[in-house]
């Protein structure tokens, strides 16, 4: 039988603020535990929580970008229960009053073109600690510096139908989220995290199947491994005549497999009910336009300007729009005088390679655009400006055309010293020259590949090929 | 005199006769925590300091429900026993800040879960008037050190009724601010919408010094209101333009005669010095008991949870890595019963499928009994007049077996704690040698009227009188 799959993700991604959702202590990763904790965050008694505006500006940020209904007024609500790294026996977040909800993230789908999946909400929380079960042998300790730290949890409708599917939407998500400035996004570090629900229908069947929770994948190809592992195990259960259960499962990266948590402690009653310690969250209108004018282009409105704006292809466009920072970047190259298409080509090609190795850009636009005035204008060679560039990317205070003259690099197109190297070239080469004058064109690239090779790539290609053409005709 | 010298040695003076007060007053087991070292040491620092501040050199008691560093923080509750806070309440450095002295800890109900302070696990304490009788609760111990007069002021917390109650049943004057006028940061939290620092005084004046010197709005609390101080009223001559409502609900047919009678007497003076007395109604009164005990208890189960045994309590670990025993044998052993009991109570009104039905509903009336008051307001009442308690103080283990009696001692008080409005008890005379007290209600945020109004009340009533 056919079985469609059908996948709802939950993401929670780390607000980028300096300090918590409800007190004034950093949210720094990697720092040694329990140093960045106060009473508050701590949930010593008699403490209270009072909310960080920049969390919740970020939050509306975020949904700003997701499309999402801000509601003027939410609510914060206290989720109950019992865990060692909740430290005050319930976590507060936002349950029937959410910050946000109704929006959809459009993207390209690899099995069924662009689509759109809707938003269901997004709310804020706040992180629960950490256990850490291999620091002492045979105890568990309890590391409460990420307690507190600002979430947003951002809930899709079941709209996604397969594992690559959920990947393709999640990448899409996170470079939203990353553009719109709400968070790092970073599994590895923790700050974006994913929980995916997960059924299985016959096709053609629009009712749901009963649905399960995968967790525990710390990168996007293991949701979508964990994801995998979890429809063929359903479909082997449903296939066996066995049916499927509501648990909640954990992935193995080694094993690649997902494996049931003790069901029934997840059937948890988690008793939400406002918190009388937090007022009701009251948003300005006003205010939430301002916010809605300061987001910054999203990927896919700056990715359609970069197309019409610089007549890029599609293709170009997506990977110049991969990251803001690169978009940026190439526009300040353009903006300094520099060809479109050409400043493409270097911003996807060796700008992007040690944008990836170090994070920056050790080239400035303005100097990037003179290098490619300097190859538009013929005075170094396409390869020679690429040698350029490294120098450039070391030395950043030298310009382009002085660097190229220290190296050596500017071409020569003077027609005296074209001859001399051309003159050499034919000596050296007396078979090749007489296979030439025999027929053979193509012997041309050869002979300006050896000019170019005496001349130490200084020679201008354009002034070579005419001076070898006349002196292999006029001897013949 | 050397206003000088004078203030370097007021608080050295004050703290050896509060020193000598508090031993003697130690067979009332209202105080949990105190030390001649702590007290000498807050002596030299308010006598050292600069300016005098509005509460010099005055001894104050903290409810031990209210954290300070240099004290034990218990609640009265073998599950904080030892417990010391890394910081001082916004309230207590407010009172140090204006010159006041951190006397003592006082004994109270468990969690402040009580209207007798029976349920401390520390034993109860006895009310001055009548060892045999309770304090009231559950700020009993602050109340008993003010009657005792070991100290002019005292903080406690209402939760509902907390500090009216046992104000009226030890004869000293007890002051419920508007909810968000004082600040929580640093109440050990049990019904956070309720929760309220409130004052015990020896007379009206040393109430509204120190609440003016609580109140205000703190960052570090989201629930306190954005308004100045309250100022210490200036002192009227007289009631007149001032209407009071005496709500036909509070004085039903077999209010304690001795109480009735009290009253009466009030009532009879405050038309003397040109007040106007009127009766009224408050339709859902009584719904106010039934309301309170689902609220409490539900952000109580909530507030509590956080004594799990990971960080609090003995520190059972039951068998290895079993973290459920941890939490049952921590809860089960550290909270007294009524704890247990109220954390119950809270847990089933907020389950599913249940949430609706209590909870849910309990708040849609808890609006209407603020609509009640604010309608009475909005008609021309100025203030509210009843008694704070259906009777004089009981005897002690009189309802400890029946926790609705006890419930019931709450009659009178927790409508106003439901709608976040000022009031006070104000002691109006005796019964049998048993203090009885009047209870004020006043509009939200107007308790510079309701205590300007029981200063004139104090100075025209002989609260030492028998009433008959």
């Amino acid at each position: 039988m056919a079985w469609e799959t059908v996948i709802g993700l939950e993401v929670h991604v780390q607000l980028r603020t300096r300090t918590k959702m409800f007190c004034g202590n950093r949210t720094a990763f990697g720092d040694p535990p329990n140093t960045n904790v106060c009473p508050v965050c701590l949930g010593l008694p008699g403490a209270l929580p009072v909310p960080n505006a920049e969390a919740i500006r970020l939050a509306v940020r975020g949904a700003i970008a997701l499309g999402c209904t801000i509601h003027e007024t939410s609510v914060f609500a206290r989720k109950n229960y019992f865990y060692p790294d909740l430290p005050k026996g319930y976590q507060i977040s936002q349950f029937d009053r959410p910050l946000a909800t109704g929006g959809s993230v459009t993207f390209e789908s690899p099995d069924r073109g662009r689509m759109r999946v809707g938003i269901t909400r997004l709310h804020v929380e706040e992180d629960a600690g950490k256990l850490l079960h291999d620091r002492y042998p045979g105890k568990t300790a309890v590391d409460l510096n990420r307690a507190g730290t600002p979430l947003a949890e951002i809930v899709s409708e079941p709209d996604l139908r397969s594992p690559a599917e959920a990947r393709a939407y999640l990448t899409v998500l996170r470079q939203i989220l990353i553009y719109a400035g709400v968070s790092e996004c970073s599994m590895e570090q923790g700050s974006l995290r994913v929980d995916a629900n997960l059924s299985i229908r016959p096709g053609g069947v629009t009712k749901l199947g009963t649905k399960t929770e995968v967790k525990n994948m710390n990168s996007f190809a293991n949701v979508e491994r964990a994801l995998e592992a979890e429809r063929e195990r359903q479909v082997a259960l449903v296939e066996s005549g066995r049916r499927v259960e509501q648990v909640t499962l954990l992935f193995n990266a080694a094993t690649g497999q997902v494996k049931p948590t003790r069901s029934k402690e997840e059937s948890h009653d988690y008793r939400y009910f406002p918190d009388p310690d937090l007022p009701p969250l009251v948003l300005a209108a006003a205010w939430i336009a301002e916010q809605r004018v300061a987001l910054p282009e999203l990927p896919d409105a700056k990715r359609g300007r970069l197309e019409n704006e610089y007549a890029l292809s599609a293709q170009d466009a997506r990977v110049l729009t991969a990251e803001a920072s690169l978009a940026d970047y190439f526009e300040s190259v353009v903006e300094a005088g520099a060809d479109p298409k050409t400043s493409a080509n270097w911003v996807m090609g060796d700008v992007m390679t040690s944008y990836n190795e170090t994070g920056s850009f050790p080239v400035s636009p303005p100097r990037l655009a003179a290098l490619l005035a300097l190859v538009r204008e013929g005075i170094v060679s396409h390869q020679a400006a690429k040698r350029v560039y490294t120098e450039l990317a070391m030395f950043t205070d030298e310009e382009p055309q002085a660097a190229a003259g220290r190296l050596g690099l500017v071409q020569v197109s003077d027609q005296v010293a074209l001859s001399g190297w051309v003159d050499e070239v034919l000596a050296a080469h007396p078979n090749e020259v007489a296979r030439f004058r025999g027929g053979e064109a193509k012997l041309m690239a050869f002979f300006v590949g050896q000019v170019m090779k005496r001349s130490k790539g200084k020679a201008d290609p354009k002034g070579v090929q005419p001076v070898l053409q006349e002196r292999l005709l006029q001897t013949a | 005199m050397s206003g000088k010298v004078g203030k370097r040695e007021s608080g050295k003076a004050t703290a050896r006769e509060t020193i000598a007060r508090l031993v003697k007053a130690e067979p009332l087991n209202a105080v949990l925590h105190w030390s001649h070292e702590l007290l000498d040491a807050e002596a030299a620092r308010v006598d050292a300091m600069g300016a005098p501040g509005a509460l010099a050199a005055m001894p104050i008691a903290l409810k031990d429900n209210i954290v300070t560093v240099e004290q034990p923080t218990t609640c009265a509750s073998r599950i904080l026993e030892g417990y010391v806070s890394p910081y001082n309440a916004t309230v207590v450095d407010r009172l140090r800040a204006a010159g006041a002295m951190i006397a003592a800890k006082t004994n109270l109900d468990e969690f402040a879960m009580g209207s007798s302070t029976e349920h401390s696990a520390f034993g109860r304490v006895k009310n001055p008037h009548d060892p045999s009788r309770v304090p009231g609760g559950s700020s009993g111990g602050s109340a008993a050190l003010v009657a005792a007069g070991v100290v002019p002021a005292a903080l406690g917390s209402e939760t509902g009724g907390s500090v009216r109650q046992p104000a009226s049943f030890c004869g000293v004057v007890g002051v419920k601010p508007s909810y968000g006028r004082v600040s929580r940061y640093g109440l050990v939290a049990f019904g956070s919408s309720l929760d309220c620092v409130s004052v015990f005084g020896r007379t009206v004046d040393d109430a509204s010094r120190v609440l003016s010197t609580i109140s205000g709005p703190d960052p570090f609390d989201a629930t306190t209101v954005n308004r100045p101080p309250m100022r210490v009223p200036k002192p009227l001559a007289d009631l007149r333009g001032l209407t009071f409502g005496l709500p036909r609900e509070y004085f039903p047919t077999d209010l304690d005669a001795g109480v009735a009678a009290a009253l009466r007497h009030t009532a009879d003076r405050i038309r003397q010095v040109g007040g106007e007395v009127r009766e009224v109604s408050l339709p859902n009164s009584s719904y106010a008991v039934p309301t309170y005990y689902i609220i409490a208890p539900a952000e109580a189960a909530a507030n509590l949870a956080r004594y799990d045994g990971v960080r609090y309590g003995p520190g059972h670990i039951g068998s290895e890595g079993d973290i459920r025993a941890l939490y049952r044998i921590t809860r089960g052993e550290g909270f007294g019963e009524e704890v247990r009991r109220r954390i119950l109570v809270g847990t089933y009104v907020l389950s599913a499928g249940y949430y609706d039905a209590y909870y849910r509903k309990a708040q849609r009336v808890r609006a209407l009994i603020a609509e009640d008051f604010r309608q009475l307001f909005d008609a021309g009442v100025d203030l509210l007049l009843t008694p704070t308690t259906p009777t004089p103080a009981f005897k002690a283990g009189e309802k400890t077996e029946d926790p609705v009696a006890m419930y019931l001692a709450d009659v009178f008080v927790c409508s106003m704690s439901l709608a976040g409005l000022p009031a006070l008890s104000l002691p109006v005379g005796r019964s049998e040698g048993l203090p009885v007290g009047a209870q004020l209600v006043a509009p939200h945020f107007e308790e510079e009227r309701m205590l300007a109004v029981a200063g004139v009340l104090e100075q025209n009533l002989d609260a030492g009188a028998e009433v008959r």
